[in-house]
């Protein structure tokens, strides 16, 4: 006869109800702590928010009012929170729907969890009404998918779901189930999971390796960092900063990185890549040893590889394997969850100053100043700029805010120039560039911590694109702020036709609605600002007010994100102008 | 080096589940690799599916395209070799017509030399079938060809490595 562990005994002896399997996946969303999910129904998913109707009181679902909202928010959510978000939709074109997020939360490493409805089993590749191969379709995009067609599949396929979402690199699972299994009753019992074998989310940290980092470190007379948001996903901030503070090393982050330091800590040189800041880019390639923790070396980071830090001995800290040496040689690797490999690192290291070498960073960045910074935050042309917008929402939020941004120059300004004090504060589309996002990623960044000023930063291209989430603000009176940075232009776009295609404007220029009207249609307050003497004064009202509020902030129209590595070039090569 | 193509027999140890060929043959896809050929087996380890996948690319690619196949969650092991690192065979089957057994004296001889054997012959056709190296069964194909053939197929590679593999200790170390 086997032998049962204590655990396998106590789950066989545990009591069973015999549920539906729509009440099932409800159940298993509350077992999994799951107090909010946004979503949308339809057809094939109905059984499941029938149950959800019941289980109101339980669980908090949100009527956005777009599948892609949907998974913005649940974005929003895990982002802010660290938790899983958890996106519902119905089978079809609801679940296409989906998409976009899910590509965005893969290559963003966000854990989600989406559940889908499909048509019933008997149904299945027959081109029924609603019916799309979402399994299929989603593949590419998901960290793991499974199609439930048995009611007694579900607690185990949700515990796997869960587990993969947040376990190791995190991602998005989706979970697709047939209508007749959720309809179906059968014997619930409920186990979360604990491992797969095929599975190895962590990899084991390695003693040597670490040494051989450490030797590199200590021995390095210009060592300099690069983080990613593998310290925030592994709550690795304190440990960073110990490890940064000890070993004096100028520390720049990526865009997904940004706040895991607090932007005024003195070690902060600010960010790199494509629009990054100055010194940590010329700098990437003067640096004796780069050490990487946690990030990717996405080539908005890198610019030209073959010209990226080749004089520097590479560190990669990495809790993915499949990173190593993906795009840029490394002479040492230390896989691992970053907090342990952080932790380990600390005592081998030695304590040190690199003051001339951090002297430099200071150079450059007085430079930066006074060619870009200066004028985007302080100007004294008459248009607005982005950049005093962010200055003003910094001095009033003093660095306490979470900012969720959009895709494009605005982006690129809140990046460069929001003052973090909060780790996991900078929420945006870093890897694929969604437009459309920062409105409902901002709805579900509120809900997750509602005693945080959660202030979306969009604009007017990206606005339009989930603006209709401001109905899912409306209904559920989620106090978000939301400023639009317009300049009747796809800025980004617009930049690149002016520097690179001979500002041939070919279909950016945008003509706009009046978009405080359509806030207000929403009964959302909203204002619009087209001077600097009204700009702090709308900012302070707007951070004052206890509901969602609108701010419209009319800026010029043709203004450049500057500096700027131009594509395919080295990232030493940065523009200033 | 790195940059140089080569052929490349690729083992992935899998459990067995619907959807994962999608989830393995999109990471080729990704990089616009063509799959030269495809196979899918059970393994030596009970429940646990093999799949030989044989490729040209060149090694700094095949190291990261076996990075993103083993991040897949139901993957257990993946592996790379080179032709001079395993021990491979394809197989092949001719359906010819039996009058030709007869008539042509030297087919005989043919299916003789390539040591081919003979499946089934009935009095229409016969068919034949050819386990080997690429270039024998393109040999036997070119050799027959000549008399007509009414069916050819011909297998994707399937290879043992001459080095072991240790999914056994693998899975028996995730048990404990």
């Amino acid at each position: 006869m086997e032998t049962l562990t204590v655990k396998q005994k106590q789950y066989l002896e545990q009591p069973k109800e015999r549920i539906s399997g729509s009440e099932a996946i409800v159940r298993c969303l509350l077992a999994e702590g799951v107090d909010v999910l946004y979503g949308y129904p339809g057809g094939a998913i109905m059984p499941v928010y029938d149950e959800l109707y019941k289980y109101q009181d339980k669980i908090h679902h949100v009527l956005t009012r777009h599948e892609q909202g949907a998974m913005h928010s649940a974005q929003g959510y895990a982002r802010i929170s660290g938790k899983v978000g958890v996106a519902m939709a119905t089978s079809g074109p609801g679940a296409t729907n989906l998409i976009t997020g899910i590509a965005d939360a893969q290559i963003d490493s966000t854990p989600i969890v989406c559940i889908t409805g499909q048509v019933a089993s008997h149904l299945l590749g027959s081109d029924a009404f609603q019916e799309t191969d979402i399994v299929g379709i989603s593949t590419p995009v998901t960290k793991w998918n499974h199609q439930i067609t048995k009611a007694s599949e579900i607690p185990e396929v949700m515990a796997k779901a869960f587990y993969i979402a947040k376990s190791g690199r995190p991602g998005p699972v989706l979970i697709d189930i047939t209508k007749d299994a959720q309809f179906k009753e059968f014997d619930f019992q409920y186990k979360k999971c604990e491992g797969i074998r095929s599975y190895n989310p962590v990899p084991i940290v390695e003693d040597s390796k670490l040494e051989d980092a450490a030797d590199l470190i200590n021995n390095a007379k210009k060592p300099m960092i690069v983080w990613g948001q593998g310290v925030i996903l592994g709550q690795a901030e304190d440990e960073l900063k110990a490890v940064i503070e000890k070993a004096g090393i100028p520390s720049a982050w990526t865009i997904m990185g940004a706040s895991a330091i607090s932007t005024s800590h003195p070690l902060n040189i600010g960010m790199v890549g494509m629009h990054g800041n100055y010194a940590p880019n010329v700098l990437t390639n003067e640096c004796d040893v780069l050490i990487a923790i946690g990030m990717r070396f996405d080539d908005r980071v890198t610019g030209k590889l073959d010209e990226y830090a080749k004089q520097a001995k590479v560190i990669h800290f990495e809790i993915d394997p499949a990173e190593i040496d993906k795009n840029v040689k490394t002479d040492v690797a230390v896989l691992g969850d970053s907090k342990e490999s952080l932790t380990k690192l600390l005592p081998l290291l030695n304590a040190n100053s690199h003051t001339e070498w951090l002297q430099k960073f200071k150079d450059l960045y007085a430079i930066e100043f006074e060619k870009v910074i200066k004028n985007d935050l302080h100007p004294t042309k008459e248009g607005l700029t982005m950049g005093e917008v962010l200055n003003e929402i910094n001095t009033q939020s003093k660095g306490e805010a979470a900012i969720v941004s959009d895709v494009g120059q605005h982006q690129m300004i809140a990046c460069r120039y929001a003052e973090f004090n909060k780790s996991k504060s900078n929420i945006t589309s870093g890897g694929l560039g969604t437009m459309g996002f920062a409105l409902p990623a901002a709805i579900g960044a509120k809900m997750a911590a509602p005693d945080r000023e959660v202030v979306a930063i969009i604009g007017d291209g990206g606005y339009q694109m989930t603006i209709q989430e401001l109905g899912t603000i409306f209904q559920t009176k989620v106090p978000v702020k939301i400023v639009v940075l317009n300049n009747d232009f796809l800025g980004m776009v617009r930049q690149w036709q002016q520097l690179f295609f001979d500002k041939r404007y070919a279909s950016t220029e945008m003509t706009n609605p009046d978009f405080v009207a359509i806030a207000k249609g929403y009964y959302v307050d909203a204002k619009r600002v087209t001077k600097r003497e009204e700009l702090a004064f709308a900012v302070e009202e707007m951070m004052q007010s206890k509901d969602a509020y609108f701010l419209e902030v009319c800026v010029e129209k043709e203004d450049n994100v500057f500096p700027m590595v131009p594509s395919g070039a080295s990232v030493s090569d940065i523009r200033l102008e | 080096m790195d940059k140089e193509i080569k052929q490349f027999t690729v083992s992935v140890y899998t459990e067995n589940n619907i959807g994962l060929l999608n989830r393995i043959s999109a990471i080729f896809q990704r990089r616009h690799i063509n799959i030269e050929s495809i196979n899918s087996s059970a393994s030596e380890i009970d429940g646990v599916t093999r799949w030989t996948i044989l490729v040209n690319m060149t090694e700094d690619q095949m190291k990261k395209i076996i990075g993103q196949i083993e991040k897949q969650v139901e993957v257990i092991k993946a592996y790379y070799h080179t032709d001079e690192e395993t021990i491979y065979q394809e197989s092949c089957m001719f359906k010819i017509k039996s009058d030709l057994l007869f008539e042509e004296r030297q087919i005989q001889n043919i299916i003789k030399e390539s040591n081919a054997r003979i499946v089934t012959v009935n009095k229409e056709f016969f068919v034949l079938e050819k386990s080997g190296r690429r270039n024998e069964i393109e040999l036997l194909h070119r050799e027959l060809s000549t008399f007509g053939i009414m069916q050819f197929v011909r297998s994707g590679r399937i290879a043992v490595t001459k080095d072991e593999m240790k999914i056994t200790e693998m899975l028996a170390a995730f048990n404990n």
